[in-house]
């Protein structure tokens, strides 16, 4: 006969604990004893109930082998000489029996606490139950400030009751923050128009004409509100021990020793309700962790709790707030700023060299860092790390740099120190920045950091950095990159300097990148004006301003993709991609597209990319301004401007920006009065917001505002750096932009304009500069000497009713893998 | 010289000084030829030894601490234009073909064992 399990308890805990003992041991038959109407869910994204999230979405259930759940069947009584747990109705004998009965919401002894309109916040059944009450009601009320009153306060404003929070502590979520911590907490949380009154009790509830009073331990604070939520802890389900005669704690929970085994050696109990070495524990994690102790125990293994780490970072109602390590010690430093919102306090040890613990407010960006620091040095400069959060530079040795070859921050320490010194040795030696290349901004601070003083010289034929150059090129007006690097440079130049070098000479007004010299400079992209592709194939990107099309220009190019046979694909810049076109093809290819009225998309050059819109005042009826023309517009003035990296935008018709404006190196929201003009923002790797730069202005001064803020950039900024980190770069920042482009501190305004209005007068489409043009057209072949064959190692494969790069499936697929109905003939 | 394994592939104006062109030989192999900025020529197999795509002769020239070197334009490896190591993973490499202007005209001759050529 296979040995008998009894779970008593189907919550987070008592569900991990089934996972891992199935796992580990089949042979158990086990019985689980479900009190709730549905077997395990999250209870710590319980209140996403309330953004939407239905209950089944929150259900951690599965089915397992040898598992029968009783759902809806509390255990009443336990016989342990019997060996028997007992329900209302059957009788489950067990050879080993696990408590994992959690904890029931505390509410304090008060006169009126059972009645109609009072809640608990714990299950999905007493979030529906406060949902109903709450329909068609306006106030509530939250008795307790921790964690959990913080989450039901969010609920209620979310149902759109104003709320009130009562805490008896002199502070919010006393248990982690300290009196200045809960009192930054207190100022963002009434911000959002929450009531927070602490050191007050509830003393009394009564009901009065379909409402609720409260009255409190306050002279004259008194409450009318439609329903009341007590958040005020926890306390461990542990009735039904006690009445069978297992010990449990002092202060409530079944005690336990390390291996979760209590006073009777056939019964465990694990999660909230197990009070270890006569500690509770609120959260999850320590739970699982008893749960995998036991299933090991089962298994015949002999693991130990390993102890527990309570530290904890959550967003609540929008604020960070984070807690790890030890809450108090023998020295703390402090950092508060009331004006954003923030506070930090890092608790060490008496001489100042380790990091103990600590808690940060408002900003818990430094979180990931501190928490691994916890025990060590305390890592970079204080004063900077608790201001700014700053981490960069001093992430630990575990962090992990590359994400595309797995390489830690540790590794890449390690080749400096055995001798690296650019990135490019880096790259040799641990093929950190060697795919994508996103990386590569890190590895020059991990440089810098391992004290390799990181030069800003493009590469090693010049010593100079691109915002130099730049100056060298306008001040000597020197043409060809020949001249360039005989007077100001050594060798003959590389894939770094040469690019820098043809993109510094088109802004400041250099022909047809495809003229003269300049042809041998161009990247090999801008060189075809095309997008190489892993087989050797080129993508065509026709600019769609704005993202406006019409169907006869949608025809044209289902035609062309149809006629070169071309993947298409809508790209995520609001505008069509064709891809797999043969090098012989693309003078065809642009030859239909520009006689049909288009131009090139410049999706291969370091220049403007897209200015994505929304449908603005045309159609939507939220939109106050025309975003869609200001987008086309845009797009036309800048279309062509060559700049140290890409360069992207975007305008929302309204604050809603489904435009995504500020996630653009310039972005554009519509406001009632007017324009918004945000700057230095950037998706990719490293996202960042954008900043604004000047509000409700008209179209002539945001256009203007443009013009200047992509020339300085276009004349300051290194080789490949985004606005968003050139404008981080800037001494002063955004206000030191402002200054300068708006206030004209540095009297370059006219100057600036200038080079715009060069830029707009001299703009014409490089592609119809191809096509009407003999010599250029030339180099598009795959052979020299035999301009007509194709290159025949190029082959496709069709994927979905589309063609793509031969080895596509075998590269997608390592196994077997089916999405779909398989078809059936 | 006229040996026959030589093929003449392009007139040498044709060729952009800093740039290169891909040809096809008799045999169905492609190589890559190059022009630097002193006229000097190079040959070597066209196809990227990383991503397998026939594309060498679309990379940038320059040069690594004086030694020439075409970069691959899809992974930006470097190799050496005389040898055809890759700078960036000794395990890569591009085969050299021997070269040569006759009569205004590039010629491709055979393959040539790395080292010979340096
Ligand atoms: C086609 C497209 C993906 C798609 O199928 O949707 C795409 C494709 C490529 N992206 Fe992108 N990106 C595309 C939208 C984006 C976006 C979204 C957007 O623009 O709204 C982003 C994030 C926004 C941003 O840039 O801030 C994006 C962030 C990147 C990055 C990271 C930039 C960064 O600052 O971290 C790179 C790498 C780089 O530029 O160095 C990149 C590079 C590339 C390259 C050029 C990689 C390459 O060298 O082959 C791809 C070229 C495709 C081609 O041959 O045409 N792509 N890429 C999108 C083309 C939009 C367009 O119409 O022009
Ligand atoms: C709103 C909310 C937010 C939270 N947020 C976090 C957080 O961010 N991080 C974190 O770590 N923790 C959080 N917690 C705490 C976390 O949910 C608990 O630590 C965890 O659920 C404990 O798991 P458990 O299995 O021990 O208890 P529970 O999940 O409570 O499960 C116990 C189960 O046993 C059942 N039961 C009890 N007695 C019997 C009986 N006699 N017969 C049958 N069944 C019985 C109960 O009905 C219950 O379903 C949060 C809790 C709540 C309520
Ligand atoms: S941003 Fe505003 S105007 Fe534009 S589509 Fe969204 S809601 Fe409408
Ligand atoms: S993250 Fe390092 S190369 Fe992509």
């Amino acid at each position: 006969m296979s040995k008998r399990l009894v779970v008593i308890g189907d919550g987070m805990v008592g569900r991990r604990f089934l996972e891992a003992v199935t796992q580990r041991d089949p042979s158990w038959d086990v019985t689980v004893l479900c009190e709730e109407p549905r077997p395990a869910y999250d209870r710590v994204r319980l209140s996403a109930f309330f953004d939407g999230v239905s209950a089944e979405e929150l259900s951690l259930a599965s089915d397992l082998d040898g598992v029968t759940v009783r759902l809806g069947e509390a255990a009443v009584a336990v016989d342990r000489d019997a060996k028997v747990v007992r329900s209302a109705s059957a009788e489950y004998p067990y050879d080993k029996l696990v408590f994992a009965t959690g904890s029931y919401a505390f509410v304090p002894p008060m006169e009126g606490a059972d009645l109609d309109g009072v809640f608990v916040y714990r299950t999905i059944e007493d979030l529906e139950a406060i949902k109903a009450r709450a329909a068609g009601r306006r106030h509530g009320v939250v008795i307790g400030g921790g964690l959990l009153g913080l989450e039901a306060a969010n609920a209620l404003t979310l149902l759109g009751l104003e709320t009130q929070i009562v805490e008896f502590a002199p502070w919010l979520m006393a248990r982690q923050l300290d009196e200045a911590g809960g009192g930054v907490l207190k100022q963002h949380i009434e911000k959002l128009g929450i009531k927070v009154d602490c050191g007050t009790g509830g003393t009394a509830i009564e009901a009065r004409d379909g409402r609720l009073h409260m009255t409190t331990n306050r002279d004259g604070l008194a409450f009318d509100t439609d329903l009341i939520v007590f958040a005020a802890g926890v306390r461990p389900r542990d009735q039904l021990a006690r009445d069978c005669g297992i010990a449990v704690g002092e202060r409530g929970g079944i005690t336990t020793d390390l291996s979760c085994a209590t006073s009777d050696p056939d019964v465990y109990a694990i999660g909230e309700v197990a009070a270890m070495e006569g500690v509770c524990y609120g959260l999850v994690a320590p739970g699982y962790s008893m749960a995998e102790v036991v299933a090991d125990r089962l298994a015949g293994g002999e693991a130990t709790f390993p102890g527990a780490d309570l530290s904890t970072k959550l967003k609540l109602l929008g604020v960070d707030v984070a807690q790890f390590g030890a809450f108090d010690g023998p020295l703390a430093t402090t950092y508060l700023d009331p004006a954003n919102g923030t506070y930090a306090k890092l608790v060490l040890s008496d001489d100042a060299q380790t990091l103990l613990g600590g808690m940060l407010v408002g900003n818990a960006e430094p979180y990931p860092l501190l928490r691994a620091s916890v025990g060590g040095k305390v890592p970079g400069n204080l004063a900077d790390l608790l201001s700014s959060g700053e981490v960069e530079g001093t992430l630990p040795d575990a962090a992990q740099v590359c994400s595309c070859n797995a390489v830690t921050k540790g590794q890449i320490m390690g080749a400096i120190s055995e001798g690296c010194c650019d990135v490019a040795e880096i790259k040799a030696c641990t093929k950190a920045g060697t795919s994508c290349g996103s990386c590569v901004p890190m590895l020059k601070q991990l440089l810098a950091e391992g004290g390799v003083e990181v030069s800003k010289a493009v590469c090693e034929h010049f010593t100079q950095s691109r915002a130099e150059l730049f100056d060298i090129v306008k001040v000597t007006g020197i043409t060809t990159f020949s001249e360039l690097i005989a007077r100001h440079g050594t060798g003959a130049g590389c894939d770094l300097c040469k690019p820098t070098v043809a993109s510094i000479l088109a802004s400041l007004g250099g022909g047809h990148i495809l003229d003269g010299e300049q042809a041998a400079l161009q990247d090999t992209n801008d060189h075809f004006l095309a997008n190489m592709q892993r087989n050797g194939t080129y993508s065509v990107v026709p600019r769609i301003p704005g993202g406006e099309i019409t169907p006869d220009k949608l025809i044209v190019i289902g035609e062309v993709a149809k006629e070169f046979d071309l993947y298409t694909k809508i790209t995520g810049g609001q505008r069509i991609d064709m891809f797999g076109a043969r090098v012989e093809d693309l003078p065809k290819i642009w030859r239909k597209l520009v006689d049909a009225g288009f131009e090139s998309g410049h999706a291969y050059g370091k220049a403007l990319r897209t200015v994505k819109s929304c449908v603005g005042t045309d159609w939507c009826r939220y939109g106050v301004q025309d975003s869609v023309k200001m987008a086309i517009d845009l797009e036309l003035r800048y279309r062509g401007l060559r700049s140290p990296h890409k360069l992207k935008s975007a305008v929302s018709g309204c604050a809603r920006e489904c435009a995504e404006a500020r996630g653009k190196d310039f972005g554009i929201i519509a406001t009632e009065d007017g324009w918004n003009l945000y700057v230095g923002g950037n998706g990719g790797f490293t996202p960042r917001h954008a900043d604004l730069l000047v509000s409700d202005v008209d179209s002539e001064t945001l256009v203007r505002t443009i013009d200047r803020f992509l020339m300085f950039y276009v004349a300051t900024a290194d080789r490949l750096q985004r606005t968003s980190k050139w404008v981080e770069a800037l001494e002063g920042g955004i206000d030191y932009l402002r200054e300068v482009i708006v206030d004209d501190r540095l009297g370059i305004c006219a100057e600036l304009d200038a080079a715009m209005a060069e830029h707009v007068a001299n703009y014409a489409d490089e592609w119809k500069g191809v096509i009407d043009d003999p010599e250029k057209l030339q180099r598009f072949v795959s052979f020299v000497n035999s301009p007509e064959t194709p290159d025949p190692s190029i082959e496709f494969e069709t994927v979905r009713g589309q063609k793509f790069p031969a080895g596509t499936t075998a590269r997608s697929h390592s196994g077997p893998v089916l999405l779909g109905t398989p078809e059936r003939k | 010289m006229t040996d026959a394994r030589f093929e003449a592939v392009c007139a040498f104006d044709r060729l952009i000084p800093g740039r290169g062109v891909a040809a096809l030989l008799a045999d169905g192999a492609q190589v890559a030829v190059f022009r630097l900025a002193d006229d000097s020529l190079h040959a070597l197999s066209n196809r990227d030894p990383f991503m397998g795509a026939n594309v060498m002769s679309r990379g940038l020239v320059g040069d690594r601490g004086g030694e020439p070197v075409v970069t691959s334009p899809l992974l930006k490896q470097a190799f050496a234009l005389k040898t055809g190591e890759c700078l960036d993973d000794p395990a890569a490499s591009l085969e050299v073909y021997a070269v040569e202007v006759a009569d205004g005209e590039v010629r491709v001759g055979a393959k040539v064992a790395v080292g010979a050529a340096a």
